[in-house]
């Protein structure tokens, strides 16, 4: 019986999410990053042209016989050619006076000489990178600043950046998406370790209590290590209540053969009928547990025996023949016969103690339910495989319980009044499970059970 | 002067009276669409094809055609946006400057290439070369000059023959004139000695090429320095008394430019006119092309004509023409 574990939440879905995630917010960041940048060395190169333009109309700047000359060099406005062809807004003052240009740009004060001002501003409702420049000219007898103010519109810079910013976002995509598909990569192989160890305790026998061997990662070590220690006392208390149980089963076995030997001497003393009566059903019931007792021996001892398979040749009709002389005297006390049918000699390599054990128990779970007078056949033969057959033609299997008859203490329901433990089959299953085989019931069409230990 | 000059231009719409234009024609009158008001430098003759082929194509719309000169165009749109919807001249660094300005309207998906425009706002459509117009007579027996050094001399040879024969723009009244004149001296100092060679021949001084090809014609000047040599050809048509010279030294090629403005009530029709200006092939009924249009797989263009770039602003700048205005007329009026 296994039941589901509760679920909350998913490793996988928490591992992406916070990959993905953090790839997210590292694209945005990389994205603004880059822009920034751009945006930075973008402008510096307005700046610098700009700077220069202004140089050079300051430079051609002369006192001529007192009177003030700007011969505005031809290359000053054409160095600011963009590919937007942006506009350019330019002033001229001279000690404070406005004298050409556009007397809409204000200068800005401060622009001493060699100090530069940079400035964004507003000149004809367009935005303009404005630089302000001044100089001071020194002429005979006479002395006169002359300040610069000029300005450029920001559409070539606009459209850079917007390429930039394309450009980055394509970037940050690109590389979100890398890393995207990364923690997939990573997550699946990290879950993967998890999914080896489960189909490695998924694969394991259902007797198989041995620790995991095989090397894991680091972080699932304590999970291996508490999973085995799990595994060890369990395998620990299992055995510990097999041995108590064949310990007790021994140890009720031999007092009980000695009340039933009383109770048989007893029996031979006691004329009155109902005494007997009563003696009898008390054999009857010593009987009973002690064979009980016997078959959880049995169980156990099979249950040892098959975790420690030792496999050797043997002749299954040899070993069958053998069982039913053993058996003959019982049969015939139930006036019953055995008949034992099927290839001469069929070989094969298995626990002979085992195999011994389980036909007896297949071939006594006959003998219980067949009707007097009739033939217990038993068939042992090759094809398809070794197997061996028994058949009764007694009441047979109720059909809606037949798969559950071979668990532990199950019985049917027309075994009431039989004597049993409900553990024969159970055995017989075990041996043939240990054998890497089938235990097969089923109800012959003549009538009567059909048990098949297929190996 | 100028500034004399611009008060009164400034003052004339305002003043009540009518303006006093070269020329003034309506086409497709009766319309019942937009009318589309053109003000523009080039002349009806050149003009009339591409407007007639435009309504054609348009039969809503109906277009007045006002003729002026480059600088009072200037002046006009500067003074009232309002009255114009598209805006057409040979002054590329006045039409630049009005653009730079903001009486441009953007246009989105012009068909030029990117050298052919500013701006989104400013386009070139034709591609003319200044050009020597002389008159074939005088030079009979001589030597026709192919350069400006050549012009010099032949003048200096022969300056009875010469004086009072010659003549230029006025760069004070002509904004083509003095657009051609700053390109010129950025380009060589010859162009200061050929002044002053006509100045010392008391050159002739023309605030328009219509005048200055019509004394051309008639014999009043025998040469002509820096007339458009399209205007030249369709004027004289008929006589080959005329000769036009492409300077072989260097030459200076104009873009006449079309803008729609910024202040204009009926933008469709007028960015239709401009796209219909950059894309159209209207010739003359013999064949050929009334004006030297501009054709955007012409690399050459591109190198030969005067940029449409900033740099167009630094001659117009109130101290630099205030020096070149009185450097010319040092070398001119003697």
């Amino acid at each position: 019986m296994t039941t589901s574990p509760t679920v909350s939440g998913s490793l996988r879905n928490r591992l992406v999410l916070t990959l993905i995630s953090g790839a997210a917010i590292l694209a945005i960041l990389l994205f603004f990053a880059v822009r920034n940048y751009a945006v930075q060395v973008a402008q510096q190169g307005q700046d610098n042209i700009l700077g220069v333009s202004v140089a050079s109309i300051l430079d051609a700047a002369a006192l001529r016989d007192g009177q003030l000359e700007v011969d505005i060099p031809y290359a000053a406005f054409s160095m600011l050619t963009t590919p937007s062809d942006d506009r350019v807004f330019y002033a001229i003052f001279q000690d404070g006076e406005f004298i050409s240009g556009y007397d809409d740009l204000q200068v800005v004060e401060g622009s001493a000489d060699g100090n530069w001002t940079f400035q964004a501003g507003q000149v004809r409702g367009e935005q303009v990178r404005q630089v302000n420049a001044g100089r001071t000219l020194v002429g005979l007898g006479r002395q006169t600043r002359i300040e610069v103010a000029l300005g450029q519109t920001q559409d070539a810079l606009a459209e850079t950046l917007d390429q930039i910013s394309r450009n980055a976002a394509l970037l940050g995509l690109g590389f979100f998406l890398l890393t995207a598909a990364l923690s997939f990569w990573v997550t699946s192989s990290t879950i993967g370790q998890l999914k080896k160890l489960t189909t490695s305790v998924t694969r394991r026998g259902p007797q198989d209590l041995s620790p995991f061997r095989k090397p894991v990662p680091k972080e699932m070590a304590p999970l291996v290590t508490s999973l085995n220690s799990l595994m060890g006392r369990l395998d620990q208390s299992l055995s510990q209540s097999e041995d108590f149980i064949a310990e007790a089963a021994h140890r009720v076995r031999t007092p009980l053969a000695t009340v039933r030997s009383y109770a048989e001497a007893t029996l031979h003393r006691v004329e009155r009928k109902d005494n007997r009566e009563a003696l009898r059903a008390m054999v009857r019931a010593i009987d009973e547990s002690s064979r009980a007792a016997g078959q959880l021996l049995d169980h156990a001892m099979i249950t040892f025996r098959a975790d420690h398979l030792e496999r050797e040749d043997i002749d299954l009709v040899a070993l069958t023949r053998e069982l039913v002389q053993r058996l003959t005297p019982i049969a015939e006390m139930k006036e019953l016969s055995l008949s034992l049918t099927g290839d001469p000699s069929v070989p094969y390599s298995g626990d002979p103690i085992l195999l011994q054990n389980a036909v007896r128990n297949m071939v006594d779970n006959a003998l219980k339910y067949a009707p007097s007078d009739s033939t217990v056949e038993i068939n042992v033969s090759t094809t398809p495989n070794a197997r061996i057959e028994v058949s009764d033609s007694g009441p047979g299997f109720p059909p809606d319980e037949i798969d559950m008859l071979t668990r532990r203490f199950e019985r049917g329901q027309n075994a009431a009044g039989t004597i049993g433990s409900g553990l024969g089959l159970t055995i017989a299953q075990d041996v043939a499970t240990a054998h890497g085989g089938t235990l097969v019931l089923k109800n012959r069409p003549e009538g009567g059970a059909c048990v098949i230990l297929s190996l | 002067m100028r500034y004399l000059i611009a008060l009164i231009l400034l003052l004339i719409p305002h003043m009540g009276c009518a303006q006093d234009w070269e020329d003034q024609r309506v086409f497709n009158d009766d319309a019942e669409g937009v009318r589309l008001r053109i003000i523009s430098s080039t002349d009806t003759v050149l003009f009339a094809p591409f407007v007639e082929d435009f309504v054609a194509q348009n039969p809503l719309i109906s277009v007045e055609y006002l003729v002026s000169g480059t600088a009072d165009i200037n002046m006009q749109v500067r003074a009232t946006p309002e009255a114009f919807d598209v805006v057409i001249s040979s002054a590329m660094d006045l039409q630049l400057k009005l653009a730079n300005d903001g009486f441009a309207l953007p246009l989105d998906n012009m068909p030029v290439p990117p050298w052919a425009q500013w701006h989104d706002s400013l386009f070139a459509f034709t591609s003319e070369p200044a050009t020597i117009v002389i008159n074939r007579a005088a030079f009979e027996g001589q030597p026709i000059p192919q350069t400006r050094q050549g012009l010099i001399e032949a003048l200096r040879e022969r300056p009875q023959v010469f004086r009072g024969k010659v003549g230029t723009y006025d760069v004070r009244q002509s904004g083509l004139g003095y657009l051609f004149a700053t390109q010129d001296a950025r380009a060589s100092e010859t162009y200061w000695r050929l002044m002053e060679v006509m100045g010392g021949l008391n050159v002739r001084l023309y605030c328009c090429s219509g005048e200055m090809i019509r004394d051309l014609a008639d014999g009043t000047i025998l040469v002509a320095y820096n007339v458009l040599g399209s205007y030249a050809a369709v004027r004289t048509e008929g006589t080959d008394a005329l000769q036009v010279i492409l300077p072989s030294d260097f030459q200076t090629t104009m873009m006449r430019t079309a803008m729609v403005s910024q202040a204009t009530q009926a933008p469709e029709a007028a960015a239709l006119f401009v796209r219909y200006l950059i894309s159209a092939k209207p010739a003359s009924p013999d064949g050929t092309p009334l004006l030297p249009l501009l054709s955007s797989d012409d690399v050459s263009n591109e190198r030969e004509t005067i940029g449409l770039n900033p740099a167009l602003l630094t001659f117009l700048d109130e101290l630099k023409r205030k020096k070149f205005v009185s450097a010319w007329e040092n070398a001119v009026i003697q």
